[in-house]
């Protein structure tokens, strides 16, 4: 396999809902990006954007009522159209690690860590026989900096942090080439925000086994994809409207699209003002450019589908430089 | 407004997790408590809101001790304080549309009433719009949902509000519209604000005065 070729390739990507009395939520709208090995990219929006619904149909954990469109390709697997022998088999857990949004509640409550992460190298790896699961288990533990000392404890005795590394460390164990990562840092705490990110950060990248992995980092945490991605893919109302360089999106130059920059300005270090108005209603998108109602920059134009690419808008922010 | 003094609170007798804590709030003050995951300051915010009984220390609200917490505590202290959770969905009554979730703090005391006039009110300031306020929690957003438990909080008028880490779910634009609705309420009442959380550039931006949880005790 050519060594660069994208691990994940998702093209026209789209899920509908279908709802009582012929309602249609519109929960992702033909969403395009790659992930390269080596490489994170960051998913950012706001809450109920599409994001998750996105992470599901990747794993082909959409409810009955949804109906996908497009490729998801990972190799030559179309994600999208996989069925749930293969999704189950192969994919969840071998081709895709998935770090959870809430470690504490992914992780089974009444067993200890060990326990858990023997059995998952038991379901996930050829390794038999009691001592062999049992090293592999430590070494596990050990690539996501999890405490060995803290192997014998249960879910609950352990701190926010140290339960998002045990979720991390079983998210590790199939070795898969895909790491997704949803909200891996809800709730935590500056210091371990950090912490959390750069250990998954490690895992793209990783000297010690030498693999590159790809990551895919669902968040809403602006500085954890400031600290870690690539590249950042910003999605409102279901569509991705600017896919950019992240030292490009977080420097002086900053984003484009006008949604992107509302919300790097509604950050507290910023300028601590909401964008005006709220997101439009998945069930009811206009046929132009959803952020129209929100934007001051809209014009007539706006009213009828934005330009395909990476940035959808007809009037993004001109760079200084390009200006000059 | 609120004076905590000396406040030893837990879940278990032997292993308290606030230790000997001091902290009051001026009345109009705002003040931001901020600490490191797991310290206990949502502990201590639930003490202030009556939530949990201290094991000791005492707690002054407007220069009375408080002897009683939870359903025990008089209603017009209860009612005084306002508080809007971190999780809206372990907060929030799943099987009520947003409206009766705004409204339940009216009616469990006898004022429903007053329901339609305060939640046409209450929905514009917190930037909620109608055909929102009749779905259930499921149906909505985490934004959209924590945007309902903030108009309950302030349903009563409270003349306190105790925030514990209300926007640590949100993405940063709806955290700012949040923080601008608790501000508009607060510039037109008078309130005061207890903001817990560990986002010192949050709580820094947003309150009068931020102080760290390992200088209180
Ligand atoms: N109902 C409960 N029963 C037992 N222990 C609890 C309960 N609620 C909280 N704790 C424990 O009390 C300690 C302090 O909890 P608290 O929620 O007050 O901290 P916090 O500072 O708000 O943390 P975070 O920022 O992670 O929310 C933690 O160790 C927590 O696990
Ligand atoms: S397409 Fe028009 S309305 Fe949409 S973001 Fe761009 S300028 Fe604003
Ligand atoms: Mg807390």
């Amino acid at each position: 396999m050519d060594p660069m070729a994208p691990v994940l390739s998702v093209r026209g990507l789209s899920v509908r809902f279908l709802l009582p009395r012929g309602r249609r939520v519109a929960a992702v709208t033909d969403a395009r990006f790659d992930v390269a090995p080596g490489e994170c990219l960051a998913l950012i929006g706001e809450s109920g954007c599409g994001k998750s619904v996105l992470a599901s149909a990747l794993l082909g954990l959409l409810p009955g009522n949804a109906q996908t469109a497009g490729s998801a390709l990972l190799g030559d697997l179309d994600l999208l159209t996989a069925d749930e022998r293969t999704l189950a088999r192969t994919v969840r857990g071998r081709l895709i690690g998935l770090v959870p949004q809430s470690p504490a509640a992914h992780l089974t409550p009444v067993r200890t860590v060990r326990s858990q992460l023997e059995e998952t190298v038991a379901t996930l790896t050829a390794t038999r026989g009691r001592a062999a699961l049992r090293a592999a288990a430590e070494a596990a533990a050990e690539r996501a900096a999890f405490p060995a000392d803290h192997l014998d404890r249960h879910p609950h005795q352990l701190s926010g942090g140290l339960a998002q590394r045990a979720a991390t460390a079983l998210a590790l164990v199939g070795d898969a080439p895909l790491l997704l990562a949803d909200e891996p840092t809800t709730g935590l705490d500056r210091d371990l925000v950090d912490r959390t990110v750069d250990e998954l950060r490690r895992h793209v990248d990783d000297p010690r086994d030498g693999r590159r992995r790809a990551l895919l980092m669902i968040t809403h945490d602006l500085a954890a994809a400031e600290r870690i991605a690539d590249r950042v893919a910003v999605m409102y109302a279901g569509r991705i409207v600017e896919l950019a360089d992240a030292t490009v999106f977080f420097g002086p130059a900053g984003p484009r699209h006008p949604y992107s920059r509302g919300l790097l300005r509604a950050l507290p270090d910023r300028a601590f003002t909401a964008i005006p108005g709220m997101p439009p209603e998945l069930g009811d998108l206009p046929a132009g450019c959803a952020f129209a109602a929100r934007c001051d920059r809209a014009t007539d134009i706006c009213a009828g589908p934005p330009p395909p690419g990476t940035l959808a808008c007809h009037h993004p922010h001109v760079p200084e430089d390009v200006r000059a | 407004m609120l004076e905590l003094r000396s406040i030893t609170a837990g879940y278990a007798r032997n292993a308290p997790v606030v230790r000997d804590v001091s902290l009051s709030v001026a009345p109009g003050e705002s003040v931001g408590l901020l600490g490191p995951s797991g310290c206990g300051k949502s502990t201590l915010a639930r003490v202030a809101a009556l939530l949990h009984r201290p094991d000791s220390g005492t707690l002054l609200l407007d220069g009375e001790p408080v002897r009683h917490w939870r359903h025990r505590a008089p209603r017009a202290r209860r009612t005084a304080i306002g508080v809007v959770f971190q999780q809206a969905r372990l907060s929030a009554d799943p099987r009520l549309p947003l409206t009766d979730l705004i409204a339940e703090p009216l009616r469990a005391t006898g004022r429903g009433g007053e329901v339609p006039a305060r939640v046409a009110e209450l929905a514009p300031a917190v930037g909620l719009t109608p055909d929102l306020l009749t779905r259930r929690p499921h149906e909505v957003s985490d934004g959209q949902l924590q945007r309902a438990c903030l108009a309950r909080a302030l349903v009563l008028r409270p003349r306190l509000l105790v925030c514990d880490e209300m926007t640590a779910m949100l993405d940063a634009s709806t955290a700012a519209a949040l923080v601008a609705a608790v501000e508009d309420y607060r510039a037109a009442t008078g309130a005061a604000l207890l903001a817990v959380g560990h986002d010192r550039t949050l709580l820094e931006r947003w309150c009068d005065r931020t102080v760290h949880w390992d200088g209180l005790a």
